[in-house]
Formats: C-alpha cells, structure tokens, sequence
C-alpha cells in the first residue's frame, strides 16, 4: 500500500480517536473492561516489537556469546528500570552496541 | 491581556517542562524514520498527519520491515486507541464549546497537551475561556515536535549507517516500556506478548504482532480482574 495513503488513514483514525468522545459526550461511554484493557496496549504491542527485534535481528554478527544486539538490549532494559530515564536507556543501548561490535 | 491569552500563555508554561523532554525524541524519531526507508517529506508530514509519537515510531519499524499497509494501519490505530480515554475524560470540560473547537482541539490531544491540562480543569474547573489553555499546551506541543522532527530529519543525514542507527528504536520501546512494568498483570502483559510473538515469528510478521500484542492484553486484563 502507498506509504501516504497508510499515514493518512492512521492519521485520521488517530484524529477519530481523539475527537470521538469529545463529540459524543453524554452519548456514549466507554465501557469499565475496555477502559482497563486499554492500560496494556502499551507493553504488549511494544514488547511484541521488541523481543524478535533483539532475538532475531536481521544483520547479527555471530560472536562466540551470542548476538551484541540481545546484550545491548539487556543493559537499556536495567538502565531503564533503574533509571526510568528514556535519554539515558537510549544512550546506554547504543554505547553498548557500539563497544561490542569492535570487540 | 484578555482572560483567552492569559490561559493560553498558562498552557504553554504548564507544557514547557513536557517540551524539553519531547524535543530529543522528535529529533530521534525525525532520523530514525528517515532510516527505515521514509522519504524526508513523508517522515516530516507524518508528525503532523498522525502526530502521535509512540505509533510513529512504531508505524517507521514496521514499514522498515515491510509489514502489509493494513497491519501499519492497525498497528497504529491500537497504539492511539488510549486517546479514546483521553477524548472521554476531557470531554465533559469541553461539552460547551463549538464544533470547530472540538476539532481544532481533539486534533492537539496528545498525552503530553492531556496530562497538565486535566490537571487544571479537575483542580479550577472550567470558564468561558479555559480551553485556551488546552490550545497552548497543545499547540506549543505540536511546534516543537514539528521542528524537532525537521532538525532530526537533518541530522539524519549526515550519521554513517555504521552506527547502527535502526537499533535505537527498539531502545526506544524499552524506554517507554519498562518503566511501567509496576505491577504484576503489567509484567505478565509484557512478558506474554514478548513469549508469543517469539513463537509465531515465522508467521507473516503482521499477523503474529497482532496476536502477540491481543495475547498480551488479554493476560493483562484477565489478571487484573482476578486482583
């Protein structure tokens, strides 16, 4: 599909999502199990971008202790946990990234 | 000064401190898109057409991996899906307004415009002019991201591919990820989306992310109903 007829459909579906309770206030509510699942959107669609990305990259170099990109993924996943800093967790992966593709 | 442009000056103060962080992540996005094969213009107008940054940078990943335009656009769509609650706890501020109002505003809704300005309605409530504090914080929003992506798209040309660019958007998931895995049914979310898309990757890529990711939220929400 043509790159801008899909960014103009998720625009527009992003802009119907944003305005649709604002228009249909009094009208409809969300209901309570929808409200709650919405929570978890976040941390499964990512992580399911996530894991394959760090278990399967494309371009992995073979070292003898497995693949750079899972190990540079482990120390942004502590950096973030321990400093919840999305700079920093950026940073941090990309340093270790780096460092182990000249080892 | 009118009442209008005191609240709109207050929502542009109350966004300064979401601004400075905003700014290095539009900057990212703007090099990351360019990076995974869009053009400058289209990763430019994205910010303004989708304008939600989370789901750009996942709609970036996935046109880098070739995903089908439907899954790009349901992807996107499920990434937005919690503007709906954002659309539905501002909506009873913003009931008196025009229709032109409401779609000037329900345009600027992001989480950051959302965050400071339910603050001030659930704490002052509502006047006659109170949504231009609405408009502030989320017009000044949408310049800075409009600007960071430019500078990033700039930027984006002149680092060597050697760098491993394409590696900072999963790093980037990470950072946004990780810090909310607070309780149980988060963890469990997570870590059952990230354990099936792992097992259906050989699958046509779109459809184990979607089963992954409808794993992840079911687990989440069923664990939390059982609390």
């Amino acid at each position: 599909m043509n790159i801008w007829l899909i960014m103009l459909i998720g625009g527009l579906l992003t802009f119907g999502m944003r305005f649709s309770l604002i228009f249909l206030f009094g009208r409809l509510e969300v209901p309570e199990t929808m409200r709650r699942a919405l929570h978890y959107v976040p941390p499964a669609v990512l992580s399911a971008i996530i894991l394959p990305e760090l278990l399967y990259p494309v371009n992995s170099f073979d070292l003898p202790f497995g693949n750079i990109r899972l190990l540079a993924g482990i120390i942004a996943i502590l950096v973030a946990w321990y400093t919840k800093n999305t700079l920093l967790t950026i940073l941090a992966g990309m340093i270790a990234l780096l460092i182990l593709q000249l080892i | 000064m009118s009442e209008a442009k005191t609240h709109f000056i207050a929502g542009v103060r109350a966004e300064f401190p979401l601004l400075v962080g905003v700014f290095p992540f539009g900057m990212i996005y703007g090099t990351l898109a360019l990076n995974a094969g869009l053009s400058s213009l289209a990763s430019q107008l994205m910010s303004s057409i989708v304008f939600a940054g989370s789901s750009q940078f996942v709609a970036a990943q996935l046109i880098h991996a070739e995903a089908p335009g439907f899954v790009i656009i349901l992807t996107i769509a499920v990434v937005n899906l919690r503007h709906m609650l954002y659309s539905a706890s501002l909506a009873p501020y913003l009931k008196n307004l025009s229709l032109k109002w409401k779609v000037l505003l329900s345009y600027f809704l992001t989480d950051e415009a959302y965050a400071p300005s339910i603050l001030k309605y659930e704490a002052e409530g509502i006047t006659p002019t109170s949504h231009w504090f609405l408009l502030g914080a989320g017009f000044s929003l949408w310049f800075i991201w409009q600007i960071s992506t430019a500078l990033g798209i700039f930027l984006g040309t002149a680092i060597p591919e050697s760098w491993s660019l394409d590696f900072a958007l999963p790093l980037t998931f990470i950072a946004m990820v990780v810090p909310g895995l607070k309780n149980q049914p988060m963890i469990a979310a997570a870590a059952s989306a990230g354990v099936v898309a792992l097992l259906v990757y050989s699958l046509p890529f779109s459809f184990g992310l979607i089963l992954a990711a409808l794993t992840g939220i079911a687990v989440g929400t069923i664990m939390e109903n059982r609390k």
